[in-house]
């Protein structure tokens, strides 16, 4: 148990992966293992199935066997993803993903515990499950797609929705300032915080690789295109005119630069926040480094901060990854704890304990 | 001295305070006594939902009653022959209970003017005669705690604080109960603080000697122990009694148990007690809501698990849509609601059965789930072992309607065997079946297989939209929706071949008034059946403990009395379903008080039905 509490931030041992517990496969797998016979119904040219198929691509590489990997979804387009999978799936309720996750991922230590959602499913009627996720560090894997809008219902704002959007339920604007789910997952204790995007395979299949390493709850946002709702909503992003100029990657210990050419670099100011600078006008040193193991959160808190609905300059990648014993690791071992301590249960025992007499 | 000893058959006695005077731990610690000595006993703890409401005002009443005899009994009882008044908020909160002639035991230090004035009285009752009725026994207990405990190091409001266990040890004595338990439990308790222990011993034994000294109590009562059966007894809770029973619903399923729950008055009790007990592989779960404890719950279950999950009052509510992912996706459930009085937040405290219609039909789409009512404190350990019995076996969300009076009211329980305990077979699918399809349902029990993840072979999909007879596939299919809603229904419908038929106790056999109760009313209705009886009335009597499906032999049952009387602590709930099935004008006779039923009220009831044309 000790041993278990003391886990350092950015000291990632060996054997405390996720998946030190989750059956290898036999064999080598390949994308089609993870396709189903179901006809996947998104509308054509829907961001979702760039995602399913970077999933389907990348699974093989875990080398976990098929049938102790799960998906849990919520409500909404992006929660029909598990149908799509030929793994274990659980297509739940809107909103609760996180929590029917939880129930699994804290009783079986052999899954590795996938959950799909979306920006409403996850941010709005599911907002409480997922902070709390976030805060126990439960061992799940949540990819959030983002794409700023409810699909399923018809085009209703989201909570990442920018203020003012003409939608049909704000035909005058919508009023509420938006989520930036980032800013929150770190608020709310997130021990692994990253943001892709659809339509960067690698990107997104980079992070998917550090997030399935990752000891307890990893959060990455993808930012995803509603072509019937939304569209065009990460454009700038996804543009190859100006997409170098905005996107900044972050590499765990590695400068801040981003620009076609590396122009420009972050900087941290006084404040504590940062502001973009030209590479050639700084001293090297004054540069901001990447630090993703940092236990401090303000510092990807400040990243996160940089985003913003115009695209000035977007930052993609791991935001945070720091090591903190997850809750099922925990639980475990308060049960195990108890058995060494207590012996294992005996029922008849139980039934005695306390105050008894006898009649003859 | 010596001292007049009297037999009495049974007495029941009840302590009342402030919520700070430690009332309940007296009338438990009374009662532990009580059932080591061998009575049958039956307790009902009041107590307010603040936990410390405004000092010697009658919303921060609190108290604990206790029936014992010498022969079985059934309830708490009606009215006290005792009543331990703490304070005047305390007697004015309940005189009115008290019947002529009985005995009151005041503490007067608490009568001062301002308290008196708190709740109302003009004068001091217990001076201005106002008690004259009553055999008043007016001590200052405070004080002579106080005095008892000089020379303790201890501060005076400690000192004060021991005075529930100086009322304890005159009761005590003057109801002749073995001490030894009572004693070992201070030294427990207080084993950190020694002083605190000392003193409180001390008050316990000042207690016992001032009633054998002092001419203030001329008499002393015996309550000769019961005739149990023969074996080993404990005294038991309804929420312990229920956390019990899910501990061996794991152990003869050879399931973990898997508790999602988020504390809510009066069910955490349960959630407290599954939580020490890890070592039987329980794990406990405090969600940070109602609907997350019961997804959890769920998502155990969907990984082999014994999911279960407890709530009460509005929380059965919050849970009402993952009830109804259990029933479309067919996983076992345990939803235990301990009922309280609503609707809304209502009387946290308080009972009521008024859960019944929810726990039926509240949910969207034809969703049934099965319904089990334990009827007394100990029979939720046999509740709960059935609830997950049928849960397991039929891949359905079981709710058990348990109630605020059974969760903290207690009796006497002889302890089952528990190898003869029923073996709960899990049955999960095997591995690698060619054509597996997640939703074939076995012939006989309409149950769906259990495939659980980390099963090879068998990866699928499961969720809320409706699925393909078979292959479990999203289907929008008219025909198939039809035949699948049925099917759902049909399983939960077949259960009852799979549960005792309701017995019916009519021993003359002449009777033409039948009355049937369901769950926490079992003891008030016997007892009133037996007064009924033991006034030369002829009645008969029935109790569901399966509220859906009912028992296979319900209607003929009630088809064969002239007049069936339903009491319940709701409006009519059980009456309406009643009704509604068997078109059969039932006799609904309701009460929602927060508090069980009196048996002589309902003994008047039921005898007014009898005495009909």
């Amino acid at each position: 148990m000790t041993e278990l509490l003391n886990g350092h931030a950015g000291e990632h041992a060996e054997g405390r992966s996720p998946l030190s517990l989750v059956p290898k496969a036999d064999g080598k797998q390949s994308l089609k293992d993870f396709k189903t016979d179901q006809e996947v119904r998104w509308c054509p040219g829907c961001g979702d199935y760039a995602i399913l198929a970077a999933v389907q691509s990348f699974l093989p590489e875990l080398g976990l066997r098929r049938e102790n990997i799960t998906f849990i979804s919520g409500i909404g387009c992006s929660s029909r993803f598990p149908y799509y999978m030929n793994t274990y799936g659980f297509h739940s309720i809107h909103g609760r993903a996180p929590a029917i996750a939880t129930g699994l991922a804290t009783s079986r230590p052999d899954l590795s515990v996938w959950v799909v959602t979306g920006d409403g499913d996850a941010l709005s009627i599911g907002g409480n499950h997922l902070i709390h996720a976030m805060r126990r560090n439960v061992n799940l894997k949540i990819l959030l797609f983002n794409n700023r809008i409810y699909g399923l219902t018809k085009g209703q704002y989201s909570p990442t929705s920018e203020t003012g959007k003409i939608t049909k339920s704000t035909p005058m604007g919508s009023l509420d300032a938006p989520f930036n789910p980032l800013s929150l997952a770190i608020g709310a204790e997130g021990t692994f915080v990253a943001r892709t995007i659809d339509s960067d395979r690698k990107h997104l299949q980079s992070v998917l690789r550090a997030a399935a390493q990752h000891r307890g709850t990893a959060l990455v946002e993808i930012y995803q295109n509603c072509n019937i709702f939304n569209d065009g909503a990460f454009d700038p992003l996804k543009d190859p005119e100006v997409r170098d100029d905005i996107t900044v990657r972050l590499e765990h210990g590695r400068p801040i630069v981003f620009g076609a050419d590396g122009q420009k670099a972050l900087r941290r100011t006084p404040s504590g926040s940062f502001e973009v600078v030209a590479t050639a006008d700084v001293p090297a040193a004054d540069i901001a480094v990447h630090d993703a193991h940092n236990p401090d959160p303000s510092l990807a808190f400040a990243l996160s901060r940089l985003d913003s609905p115009a695209f000035e300059h977007t930052p993609i990648g791991i935001f945070r990854d720091v090591d903190r014993p997850s809750y099922d690791e925990l639980l475990r071992a308060q049960v195990e704890e108890a058995v060494e301590q207590q012996g294992p249960g005996d029922l008849a025992e139980l039934l005695r304990s306390g105050d008894t007499w006898r009649i003859d | 001295m010596t001292k007049q000893v009297e037999q009495l058959d049974r007495v029941i006695i009840r302590f009342a305070g402030d919520s700070g005077d430690g009332m309940q731990l007296t009338g438990d610690r009374f009662t532990q006594e009580t059932a080591a000595f061998g009575n049958d006993l039956s307790t009902l703890p009041n107590f307010p939902a603040e936990i410390r409401a405004p000092a010697g005002t009658l919303p921060g009443v609190s108290s604990f009653q206790l029936h014992f005899a010498d022969h079985d009994i059934l309830t708490p009882g009606d009215a006290p022959d005792v009543l331990v008044a703490m304070n005047p908020a305390a007697l004015k909160a309940n005189l009115g209970d008290l019947p002529r002639g009985a005995d009151l035991i005041i503490n007067t230090d608490e009568f001062t003017r301002r308290n008196l004035a708190k709740v109302g009285y003009a004068a001091d009752p217990v001076e201005d005669g106002s008690l004259g009725e009553y055999r008043v026994h007016a001590l200052p207990l405070t004080s002579m705690t106080v005095t008892a405990l000089t020379g303790y190091d201890i501060s005076k409001k400690d000192a004060e604080r021991a005075k529930n266990m100086f009322a304890l040890g005159l009761l005590s004595w003057l109801y002749h109960r073995p001490t030894e338990g009572t004693l070992a439990f201070l030294e427990r308790k207080f084993a950190k603080k020694p002083e605190i222990m000392k003193a409180n011993v001390a008050a316990f034994h000042a207690g016992w000697n001032y009633g054998e000294t002092t001419e203030a109590f001329s008499v002393q009562y015996q309550v000769k122990p019961a005739k149990h059966d023969a074996g080993l007894y404990r005294n038991i809770t309804g929420n312990v009694a229920l956390a019990y029973g899910l501990v061996a619903a794991g152990q003869r399923s050879g399931l973990p148990v898997y508790l999602g729950s988020y504390p809510i008055t009066p069910a955490s009790d349960i959630l407290h007690e599954l939580s020490k007990h890890k070592r039987f592989g329980v794990r406990t779960f405090q969600a940070e809501d109602e609907i997350a404890a019961v997804g959890a719950a769920l998502g155990a279950s969907f990984g082999g698990s014994l999911g279960v999950t407890t709530t009460s009052g509005p929380g059965i509510a919050l849970k009402s849509e993952t009830i109804g992912l259990a029933v479309a996706t067919e996983l076992p459930l345990v939803v235990i609601d301990v009922q309280r009085s609503g609707p809304s937040t209502g009387m946290p405290t308080k009972t009521e059965q008024a859960d019944l219609l929810q726990a039926m039909h509240g949910r969207n789409g034809e969703a049934p789930v099965p319904v089990i009512a334990p009827r007394s404190p100990s029979d939720c350990f046999a509740a709960a072992l059935e609830a997950s019995r049928i849960a397991v076996k039929y891949r359905t969300p079981v709710i058990v309607l348990s109630d605020g009076y059974l969760a903290n009211g207690s009796e006497p329980w002889k302890l089952p065997d528990v190898d003869a305990l029923p073996v709960i077979e899990p049955g999960f699918a095997a591995p690698d079946q060619e054509d597996f399809q997640p939703f074939r349902r076995d012939p006989e029990t309409l149950a769906r297989p259990w495939a659980v993840p980390g099963t090879p072979g068998l990866e699928h999909r499961i969720g809320g939209l409706e699925k393909a007879d078979g292959s479990g596939n999203i289907s929008y299919d008219p025909a198939n929706h039809d035949r699948m809603t049925r099917l759902r229904q049909a399983k939960v419908d077949g259960i009852a071949a799979d549960i005792e038929p309701l017995s019916v106790d009519d021993p003359s056999g002449a009777a033409r008034v039948l009355v049937l109760g369901w769950g926490g009313t079992f003891g008030a209705i016997s007892a009133a059946v037996r007064a009924v009886r033991e006034r030369g009335g002829q009645v008969a009597q029935a109790h569901l403990r399966h509220l859906n499906p009912f028992p296979a032999n319900l209607e003929p049952v009630l088809r064969s009395y002239d007049r069936v009387v339903v009491p319940e602590i709701n409006l009519g709930q059980l009456a309406l379903l009643l009704r509604g099935r068997f078109l059969i004008d039932v006799i609904s006779y309701n009460q929602v008080r927060g508090l069980p039923f009196k048996s002589e009220e309902l003994a008047g009831v039921l005898q007014d039905v009898i005495d009909r044309d």
